[in-house]
């Protein structure tokens, strides 16, 4: 460890920008007399927290004391997973563990539940009640589900049944489960939410690799989507075109079909319009919003947490930075996890700034590229840029940039391969 | 915590430079970072994709004009490359060239 003497994110440091210490804070504003070191609670280590948690240590020298907050053993990716759904990689191959942030990054990693957040005392209590003292804390808890918006289905019935599979982990095998052990001459129903959703190409992703295994092992099965939205959500054409090449006659794509209940044991759903639709395995990906450690912060729409895009500190508490798919997303900013680890860099670089005195960069810049697989072997592109407006204060698509591959492309694949294993190393270290 | 909020622009007005929102010395190293995602860690890839790392800064700044006027055949950074200023990619490539 640094001398902490020389450590301008020291917690003393801190405490005095905070205003906390007002008055040795006028005169201790080039002080080396430190006092411990700036502590930083990041809870969820998925793509947003991981990266945060990292990045803070890198990029502050290793100074700032780190402590990730994560229920789960292992980081499994949801970029990939719907290879896994089609059977073309196992799950093992999109879990990976936390351990180098431990070990060559030195954050402190806790396993375990946050049940409370206290932003008077400035610390985090779990589950275990042990609770763990932050100067500035980063929420990055994903995503979790609307049950409300499908009746019928509960968080219980979905994990038995009627799988979402919209997180990766042990639904994503399962329902790669169910498809293989359907019968051939089935229906695979995937009901897709409205937007704003996680990863707005992944249930088309999901349906291609899904109809991909179907054609291999079971040709007389189909892919029925039904989307409650009024259109295909991301790369239209592109996956229009992948269908029509590769599965001709095996994906049907209904529009307009907003649940209106769902029964798990006769894994039937009916639609406000009147349809009702009887499937073999019935995929369900219920409406979204911030996952429940952010719920305290959720200031738009009731369901997601704004942000200022600078700091990605939330606009309903100072010294709390959200993070990933949970904020409430700028003008066509996506719900990724490429995006995710963006943000995370953004807070990094913020938190350190604030957490040192200086003033935060005011000119950040995050961009996207999502890979989707629409065969066992080809992908197709979408990319996007945002830089910052500082008039309208949010990232901003830059003109003319991003877009679409030409076509989907096995070359594409293996560079969608490729930008996995760097995002995860960027992510986990 | 409107009132913290309130003192802590105070503090800092009297610690650092007017705005709490300025030209970051490290604005080179936080672009750079955008590139992480495909070109690795510091531009350093894990394999599949080009590392940037240690690359001359010429060679960096060329290749990114190449794809912003379409001279240079690529699947995706024609697309990337025209969402970055020239003043952008010239401290993404100062920074890259600077890595071991």
């Amino acid at each position: 460890m640094s001398n902490p003497n020389n450590n301008p994110w020291s917690r003393r440091h801190f405490l005095q920008a905070s205003g906390a210490l007002i008055g040795a804070g006028l005169a201790g504003c080039a002080s080396t007399a430190q006092r411990g070191v700036a502590r930083v609670v990041v809870v969820g280590g998925g793509y947003a927290g991981a990266t945060c948690a990292r990045y803070l240590r890198m990029w502050s020298d290793n100074r700032i004391d780190v402590t990730l907050v994560e229920r789960d053993a292992d980081f499994v990716s949801c970029p990939m997973s719907n290879l896994v759904v089609g059977g073309v990689r196992r799950i093992e191959d999109i879990t990976l563990s936390r351990e180098n942030l431990a070990r060559r990054h030195g954050v402190r990693l806790l396993r375990g539940e946050v049940a409370a957040i206290d932003l008077d005392k400035r610390q985090v209590r779990l589950t275990t009640d042990e609770r763990i003292a932050f100067d500035r804390l980063v929420v990055a808890p994903g995503i979790d589900f609307l049950w409300d918006s499908v009746p019928g289905l509960s968080a219980e019935m979905a994990d038995s049944t009627v799988l979402h599979a919209w997180k990766a982990g042990p639904q994503t095998t399962r329902l790669h489960e169910q498809i293989r052990s359907m019968r051939d001459g089935g229906t695979v129903a995937l009901c897709i939410p409205k937007a704003p959703y996680r990863c707005p190409p992944g249930p088309y992703e999901r349906a291609s690799t899904i109809a991909h295994y179907l054609k291999t092992h079971k040709p007389g099965s189909k892919v029925l989507i039904l989307d409650a939205n009024d259109d295909i959500q991301s790369k239209k054409g592109l996956f229009l075109k992948a269908w029509a090449d590769h599965y001709p006659g095996m994906i049907e794509y209904r529009k307009d079909h907003v649940i209106s209940s769902v029964d798990p044991t006769s894994k039937t759903v009916r639609f406000e319009l009147g349809e009702t639709v009887r499937a073999d395995v019935l995929n369900v990906i219920p409406a979204q919003r911030a996952g429940d450690i952010a719920r305290p912060f959720i200031n738009r729409n009731g369901r997601w947490v704004g942000v200022n895009w600078l700091s990605m500190e939330a606009e309903a508490a100072a010294g709390v930075h959200v993070l990933g798919d949970a904020t409430f997303s700028a003008p066509g900013m996506p719900k990724s996890g490429h995006m995710a680890n963006q943000h995370a860099k953004v807070a990094a670089a913020a938190i350190i700034n604030l957490l040192g005195g200086q003033p935060i960069n005011d000119q950040p810049v995050v961009m996207n590229t999502c890979y989707s697989f629409v065969t066992d072997r080809s992908a197709m592109h979408v990319a996007s840029v945002h830089q910052y407006d500082a008039g309208e204060r949010t990232f901003k698509t830059v003109a003319g940039s991003g877009g679409l591959s030409t076509t989907a492309s096995d070359r594409e694949g293996d560079i969608a391969l490729a930008w996995a294993r760097n995002i995860w190393a960027d992510v986990l270290g | 915590m409107k009132t913290t909020i309130a003192v802590a622009a105070i503090v800092t007005s009297l610690c650092t430079p007017s705005s709490p929102y300025a030209a970051d010395p490290q604005l080179g190293r936080n672009l750079a970072a955008t590139c992480a995602n495909c070109h690795g860690t510091d531009g350093r890839s894990v394999g599949g994709i080009d590392s940037l790392a240690g690359q001359p800064k010429d060679t960096l700044v060329r290749k990114m004009t190449e794809f912003r006027n379409g001279s240079r055949p690529t699947t995706i950074m024609h697309q990337i490359a025209k969402g970055y200023t020239e003043q952008q990619i010239d401290l993404i490539a100062a920074y890259f060239a600077a890595r071991q």
